[in-house]
């Protein structure tokens, strides 16, 4: 067990393009951090640098209180579990998951001990004399965990695991990852493009874009407080609408968001101040789906009434995203299944302004 | 037209389609069957004359009387004149020794070669690799007259170790390069994990790469094989006496005498010279043709 540490970390490729720009990052013993972005966005080059299969350009890598930029892979202490599994086609589940253990020279009952041990935890007992391509998809994963966890190493590293399974096994998988993090606790670095992954896992959720972390923080924290319009964007499922507005002056002394000439949305009380100073000028008002719903009549404060023009309409049985134009920008709704809308239709919703976001056109922050 | 008839119709009109392409694959099989026979009548023609002529003796073959093609009175004398001639024993026991010899050495070379191009990515690797695939264009009979001069200066003309010596040469290249688009295949988180693991290269070649890559090696051993137990230029170039001689060049150089052709005993010898060929590859054809796919559509 073992604290990571990443400080100015630097991933420069031949030709200077830059993958990774100086990150830091503190993952404490036990913790089990995600990082997640886009493709192309530096995560998976920060997990190889720490695995020890990059070099690291610039910058300290610790692990577990040393500095490891130049130890090779197999003396950090750390297992790591690939996108396709990465198992040895001609051995058993059983040498899979022993054959860390016998290069180190461990004695034959102890192996069997600790493989016994990981199949029990990951319900893999009756595989053990199988080969790999006589197993499934999720399976296989359950067997590259299985190889990780024998070693019983300081981190565990997850590089994007969940990707090549279907929809069905990649949810049944992510709860089975949880629960042996929850069984073993060894601090876990997990890599994700998805962020409902990201979500459900993590402790901390680490976002990345263009090799820089945009925003560190709990899962409660990036979905309700991002940073920036990218973290915005990215964590939230489906993404949140960004609509062009200006803060202009309300009724009764208050400010308003005024988007078109007809949508002018009261600000909360409690954010005029953090808003005032941004009066008169040209913003990006975020509000996410599933603050946009059907109109209640019963309202609470600060729920503000909008009625747009229905363009499509999706069910998807436990709710309905409508979509809408506002000005030529795109708009969802994320509404009651027994709400009646028909495209052509104007509909009547709720913007639930206690969770909006205001943010500037130009840097994206979120203010 | 009433809507029963119309269905009929298209009933009729898919029917005929169906037939159409029943009478296209019918046709389709015809052509590759007859294609296919005449390809084995060329190819089994000469084994087959082969085979009929070692059984005869040698007064049957100077009949001139009688069908070529078939065997009056069948006879083994030519095989047993072979088997206990001392001579044809030399050169079959080099042949062996010079072909194992060949192929342990072209194979540890190979692998190891194209481990290293295919998998450690050092600085020019890449432009070796190329290199390594243009040496193999090169024909033997181009190399012949300067390897002449190298194996004078070493002093192995009609040593049949020489042939150990050069063999490789024409072995190596072409193997590596199969052994370079079979690594390629196998899965870059393949040795990542073994190193994770704790695994150094030498582990992950042995342990992982060989025995992953069991179907390309065996292809490349085979290749090898052929190219050291067929070769006829070198041998001829450089031994001229029976005691280092192998087979190839042997059967030719000791079987005829003069304007002396003993047909009988060439053909036999011929057989015998093929068997250990035809043996390796009736066991091994499966691995040798998903080795050489492997390795084509690869790198």
């Amino acid at each position: 067990m073992a604290e990571v540490s990443c400080r100015k970390v630097v991933k420069e490729y031949e030709g200077g393009v830059q993958a990774v720009k100086g990150i830091d990052l503190e993952i404490s013993d036990h913790e089990f951090v995600v990082l997640v972005g886009p493709s192309g966005c530096g995560k998976s080059t920060t997990l190889r640098m720490i695995a020890g299969l990059e070099e690291i350009s610039g910058g300290e890598i610790w692990i577990g209180g040393d500095v490891v930029n130049d130890v090779p892979p197999r003396d950090r202490d750390i297992a790591m579990v690939f996108q396709n599994y990465a198992l040895y086609p001609h051995m058993s589940v059983f040498d899979n998951m022993a054959f860390g253990l016998k290069l180190r020279k461990f004695p034959k009952d102890e192996i069997k001990r600790r493989v016994d041990e990981a199949a029990r935890i990951l319900d893999i007992g009756p595989l053990l004399e199988r080969k790999p391509r006589a197993l499934s998809g999720g399976q296989r994963q359950r067997v590259a965990m299985g190889r990780a966890i024998v070693r019983n190493p300081k981190v565990f590293l997850f590089d994007e695991p969940l990707s090549n399974l279907d929809a069905k096994l990649r949810v049944q998988m992510r709860t089975e990852i949880k629960k042996v993090h929850q069984t073993v606790k060894t601090t876990t670095i997990y890599v994700t493009h998805d962020q409902i992954e990201a979500m459900t896992l993590a402790d901390r959720v680490v976002v990345m874009n263009h090799g820089v972390i945009e925003q560190v923080g709990s899962p409660h924290d990036v979905y309700h407080h991002p940073k920036t319009r990218f973290v915005a964007g990215f964590i939230g499922s489906p993404a949140m609408n960004f609509i062009p507005c200006r803060v202009t002056d309300g009724t009764n002394g208050g400010l308003a968001i005024k988007v078109t000439d007809q949508i002018v949305l009261p600000v909360p009380p409690q954010r005029m101040d953090r808003y005032g100073k941004y009066k008169g000028r040209e913003m990006v008002l975020g509000l996410r789906p599933e603050h946009l719903f059907e109109y209640h009549e019963q309202g609470k404060p600060n729920w503000s009434r909008v009625d747009l023009l229905t363009d499509v309409v999706e069910p998807m049985g436990m709710e309905t995203m409508v979509h809408f134009f506002v000005e030529g920008t795109p708009v969802c709704a994320r509404v009651d299944p027994s709400t009646h809308a028909e495209p052509g239709e104007m509909l009547p919703l709720t913007a639930d302004l206690n969770q909006m976001h205001l943010m500037e056109k130009d840097s994206g922050v979120v203010v | 037209m009433s809507a029963t008839t119309m269905e009929a119709a298209k009933r009729a009109a898919a029917h005929s389609h169906k037939s159409s392409l029943h009478r296209q694959r019918m046709w389709a099989l015809w052509g590759s069957y007859i294609a296919l026979g005449v390809f084995v009548v060329i190819f089994l023609v000469p084994p087959f004359y082969t085979l009929m002529t070692s059984l005869k003796s040698s007064a049957e073959i100077s009949a001139q009387s009688g069908n070529p093609w078939i065997v009056r009175s069948p006879t083994l004398e030519n095989f047993w004149y072979l088997i206990t001639y001392p001579n044809f024993q030399t050169f079959y026991f080099n042949s062996v020794v010079v072909t194992l010899l060949t192929v342990v050495i072209s194979m540890v070379i190979s692998v190891m070669a194209a481990f290293s191009l295919a998998r450690m990515g050092f600085w020019g690797s890449q432009t070796l690799s190329t290199s390594v695939f243009l040496t193999y264009l090169i024909p033997p009979s181009l190399l012949f007259i300067p390897l002449f001069q190298i194996v004078g200066a070493i002093g192995m003309i009609n040593n049949v170790w020489c042939l150990i010596l050069l063999y490789p040469t024409l072995a190596v290249p072409f193997c590596t390069w199969i052994m370079i688009g079979y690594f390629s295949s196998i899965p870059k988180e393949l040795d990542e994990a073994a190193l994770i693991d704790g695994a150094g290269y030498v582990q992950i070649l042995v342990k992982i790469f060989i025995p992953v890559a069991m179907p390309g090696i065996i292809a490349a051993t085979i290749f090898a094989f052929t190219v050291s137990w067929g070769a006829f230029l070198y041998p001829l170039a450089y031994l001229y006496t029976s005691n280092q001689m192998v087979l190839t060049v042997g059967i030719i150089s000791d079987l005829i005498r003069g304007d002396v052709f003993q047909w009988g005993k060439i053909m036999a010898a011929c057989l015998l010279a093929s068997l250990p060929p035809i043996v390796i590859y009736a066991f091994l054809m499966d691995y040798y043709v998903a080795g050489l796919t492997a390795g084509a559509t690869k790198g």
